[in-house]
């Protein structure tokens, strides 16, 4: 079998809020608010970056449950802000939580969903007896353009997964996917900001791929919407996920522990991991997840998770000490100025 | 053992020399020692030259040479050291050894350095070679932040107050003011030290050294000689050097430097002069804190007591034990590698009654004290009046 | 030296995970690595060690003038931090809520960049963020 052994999440210190990008250009920030169901989001430390973000999530992981990191036989990076065009996040990790020599790296690149198919392929390497254990890890710290609706929601943290044939907190039990060429959002090689499609971002894009491939996994695994405890879903927004709930007929309070995008803003390749961390750190024994991922582009990938059984008490010791919640209330504010110079933007705009 | 002794010095004005190369620098203070040593250039046997960080300030390096080249003095031997800012008190101790030795009967001992030509976060990092560029200067270490450490231990351990440190800067601008080669002519006053902006907590820009240009020279030479030529001198007692670790975070202590007691210790033991018995003392007031550390460790003071003593006057120019009568770095200025031999000079010009407006009445003895670094180096010269033998 | 490397891809596992050198001789840490006890010089047995994550703080200062590699950044604060083994580190101090940096304040390392220049290689290292 192939499961879930550690997680760690890492976000930054500090937060910007919808009000003081709003004030910056003239929008009404209760409009945004409304629309976006976001409230406020991460913004990096001058410090800080993809790889940083990867490393502090993944030594949370590997403190957690003491693992050797010498063990770790292949580590994929999915992200798409990566601090290199060309040298690998992975190789940084390895190296940064003692991973090294020993071992396979590689970045992957899908939009939001490359940290999952990170996950699909250290399935992969597992499963065919490759290798006994996998780091897999999310993380970003996206840009936007000025002036630009993704302002509000662009937003930095990292997840990371330790994967291994004894599942110690829960078992990946199926994955499936959905892919296309779908032309929602995009960023060529030599820009600074991505673009996106508008208004075709929404049904021909996010929610076709979502819901096709949560479909498609629940027919191929024979079980009901019913069965699952939670749903988490890929979340540019705090509004998309209710929506495909909606549209799959799930009841929100599924769908509400996996959602952490209105707090934190959308953490692109990190976002269902930082999401299914949140759940992790409330869900017991025996519970089942399902997970999907968005990428644009246009992809998804569904997971189906059943957590271990176990005594609850034995599970509570393999969730790290501090939970993402925890992490979320522990913020500083920053004004635009600030952001702007932290994110690198200033250069850019004229 | 030969008694060495320095006859003659001479220097530029510190300060901002725009129009002035490191080599005019370093050939003016050159020329005027010997025209006040009253010696030809033809007796000069050779060369020593403190110079902290032309590579990085001005490209140059092999400074020995420039030196020797400028000064007209080729073929002698000419040699560059190099101790961070205690560059000039090392040159200083390596001339002296080599005429203490009987390699060499007259020499030149020097010091300069050429530091506005770059930008000043360029001095910075230059001035960073003088601690552990792996792991001080490239995270993030500046002088001011380092010595800033030692300041805040300082002050919770001994309850040292930021206004006892901007007194030290009073009192040496005090004495810069009757120094007519200081680069700050002007006394400031506690206040405006406090309000000068912050470089490193709980540092200020007024109790920090400033960026400097400048030159000076000793000649040095055997007692016999002096006699000889009539001219007034004064011994060298003692010179002691130590070391201690690169590296700030490594030292047993960060509230004294190490290397200072033990090279005052051999000087005092040295020279048969004890604590006491030192009339005025010439100490490496870097930043504020430094020159209090410095009075501790020499063993001026007891540990934590310093500070007091200079809010109680005591370390003024009429104090029972002047403290930098020539300014010191903070308002004499600090061109690295010239400090230690602008030290030298200051011993010299009082105990030879050269002062002028800041002379102490009639003193016998001196000390010059020179750091590199955090503590990394420390060198110590006693100097002493010649007493007239009949 | 941000141009320099090798200099600076030698120091990785010192940076990325403080390892330092433990001589088996005497019982001592050292960090940074040594090439020689200092205690025992020749008769020193030296092997790598990984320092301790956790340490709190000696003495601290906030740095607003600094030099060219960090003048986009100040201000920011830099300390010295006893570790749980006893041996001393320098290194910067971020994320801190107001208030919270101060001698005695527990510390914990993180991964952070140093240094991101145009030229060059990305420089990460050390820096210890305050316990919450």
């Amino acid at each position: 079998m192939t499961g879930i052994s550690a997680y760690g999440t890492s976000i930054p210190l500090r937060r910007i809020k919808v009000e003081e990008i709003a004030k910056q250009w003239g929008d009404n920030p209760e409009n945004i608010k409304n629309g976006l169901k976001v409230r406020e989001k991460t913004v990096r430390n001058q410090d800080e970056d993809s790889a940083t973000l990867a490393v502090e999530a993944s030594r949370e992981a590997i403190k957690t449950n003491q693992i050797n990191p010498k063990q770790i036989e292949a580590i994929y990076v999915g992200s798409e802000s990566p601090p290199y065009a060309v040298k690998p996040t992975s190789g940084i990790v390895a190296e940064a939580v003692g991973a090294t020599p020993d071992l396979t790296g590689a970045d992957l690149e899908f939009a939001c969903k490359a940290g999952t198919a990170g996950i699909q392929a250290a399935i992969g390497m597992i499963k065919s007896n490759e290798i006994d254990k996998a780091l897999v890890v999310g993380t970003d710290t996206s840009q936007s353009s000025p002036n630009n609706a993704l302002e509000y929601s662009a937003g930095c943290g990292a997840g990371a997964l330790v994967l291994d044939k004894q599942g110690e907190i829960a078992e990946i039990k199926k994955t499936t996917s959905y892919t296309t060429d779908t032309p929602d959002f995009w960023r060529k090689a030599h820009n600074e900001f991505p673009d996106h499609g508008g208004r075709f971002t929404g049904k021909p894009a996010y929610f076709k791929h979502v819901i096709n491939s949560t479909e498609n996994l629940l027919e191929q695994i024979g079980k009901n919407k019913e069965e699952f405890d939670y749903f988490i879903f890929h979340q540019p927004n705090g509004k998309f996920p209710l929506k495909a709930a909606r549209k799959l007929e799930i009841p929100k309070e599924k769908v509400e522990p996996g959602l952490v995008t209105p707090k934190i803003g959308n953490t692109y390749s990190a976002a269902t991991f930082l999401g299914l961390a949140n759940v992790l750190d409330r869900a017991e024994p025996g519970e089942e997840i399902l997970l999907t991922s968005y990428g644009s582009g246009a992809g998804s990938d569904s997971f189906w998770i059943k957590m271990k059984e176990q005594p609850k008490d034995k599970l509570e010791e393999k969730k790290p000490e501090k939970t993402l919640e925890d992490k979320i209330n522990r913020k500083k504010y920053v004004d635009y100025g600030t952001y702007a110079s932290y994110m690198n933007k200033l250069k850019e705009v004229y | 053992m030969r008694d060495v002794v320095i006859i003659g010095t001479g220097q530029t004005k510190f300060g901002e020399k725009w129009e002035k190369s490191l080599k005019n620098l370093m050939a003016e203070a050159g020329v005027k020692a010997v025209k006040n040593s009253k010696i030809k250039g033809e007796e000069i046997d050779a060369l020593y030259t403190g110079c902290m960080a032309s590579g990085r300030l001005v490209g140059q390096e092999h400074i020995g040479a420039l030196v020797a080249d400028q000064v007209g003095l080729n073929p002698i031997p000419s040699t560059r050291v190099e101790a961070a800012c205690a560059s000039g008190g090392t040159a200083l101790r390596t001339a002296y050894l080599s005429v203490k030795s009987g390699e060499h009967d007259l020499v030149v001992a020097g010091g300069g350095e050429k530091m506005v030509d770059v930008p000043t976060e360029r001095v910075n990092y230059a001035l960073g070679g003088a601690g552990d560029q792996e792991t001080e200067i490239f995270n993030g270490a500046t002088f001011a932040a380092l010595y800033a450490l030692m300041a805040r231990k300082h002050m919770e351990k001994y309850g040292t107050t930021e206004k006892q440190l901007a007194e030290v800067s009073v009192k040496n601008h005090e004495n810069g003011a009757k120094n007519p080669y200081a680069q700050y002519q002007r006394e400031i006053s506690v206040e405006s030290v406090m309000n000068s902006p912050e470089i490193a907590s709980p540092l200020k820009l007024f109790d920090c050294s400033p960026i400097t240009d400048g030159a000076a020279s000793v000649v040095i030479t055997t007692k016999e000689k002096a006699e000889e030529k009539g001219s007034d001198y004064i011994e060298i007692k003692a010179s002691a050097q130590a070391s201690d670790t690169l590296n700030l975070a490594n030292r047993k202590s960060i509230t004294e430097i190490k290397a200072t007691q033990k090279a005052s210790k051999k000087a005092y033991k040295q020279s048969g002069i004890r604590p006491k018995e030192v009339d005025f003392a010439e100490v490496h007031d870097c930043f504020t804190i430094a020159e209090i550390i410095a009075m501790e460790d020499l063993g001026f003071y007891e540990k934590g007591e310093a500070a007091k003593a200079v809010e109680q006057g005591k370390t003024k120019l009429k104090g029972e034990l002047p403290i930098n009568p020539s300014g010191g770095l903070k308002a004499k200025g600090h061109p690295v590698g010239a400090t230690g031999i602008a030290q030298a000079i200051e011993a010299y010009k009082q105990l030879t009654g050269k002062a002028e407006k800041r002379q102490i009445e009639n003193p016998k003895t001196a000390l010059t004290h020179n750091v590199g670094g955090t503590g990394a180096t420390a060198v110590v010269h006693m100097f002493q009046k010649p007493s007239k033998e009949e | 030296m941000q141009e320099a490397i090798p200099l600076n891809w030698r120091k990785y596992p010192e940076r990325y995970r403080l390892e330092g050198t433990h001589c088996r001789e005497c019982g001592e840490d050292f960090y940074p690595k040594k090439t020689i006890c200092p205690n025992c010089r020749r008769e020193g047995k030296l092997e790598d060690k990984q320092m301790p994550r956790e340490g709190k703080i000696i003495s601290y200062s906030k740095v607003k003038a600094s030099h060219k590699d960090f003048k986009d950044e100040t201000p920011y604060y830099v300390a010295l931090i006893e570790l749980k083994n006893g041996v001393t580190i320098f290194s910067q101090i971020v994320d801190s809520l107001d208030n919270e940096v101060e001698t005695g304040a527990e510390v914990k390392k993180v991964f952070r960049k140093l240094n991101d220049k145009k030229d060059g290689v990305i420089a990460y290292s050390h820096k210890f963020k305050v316990e919450d």
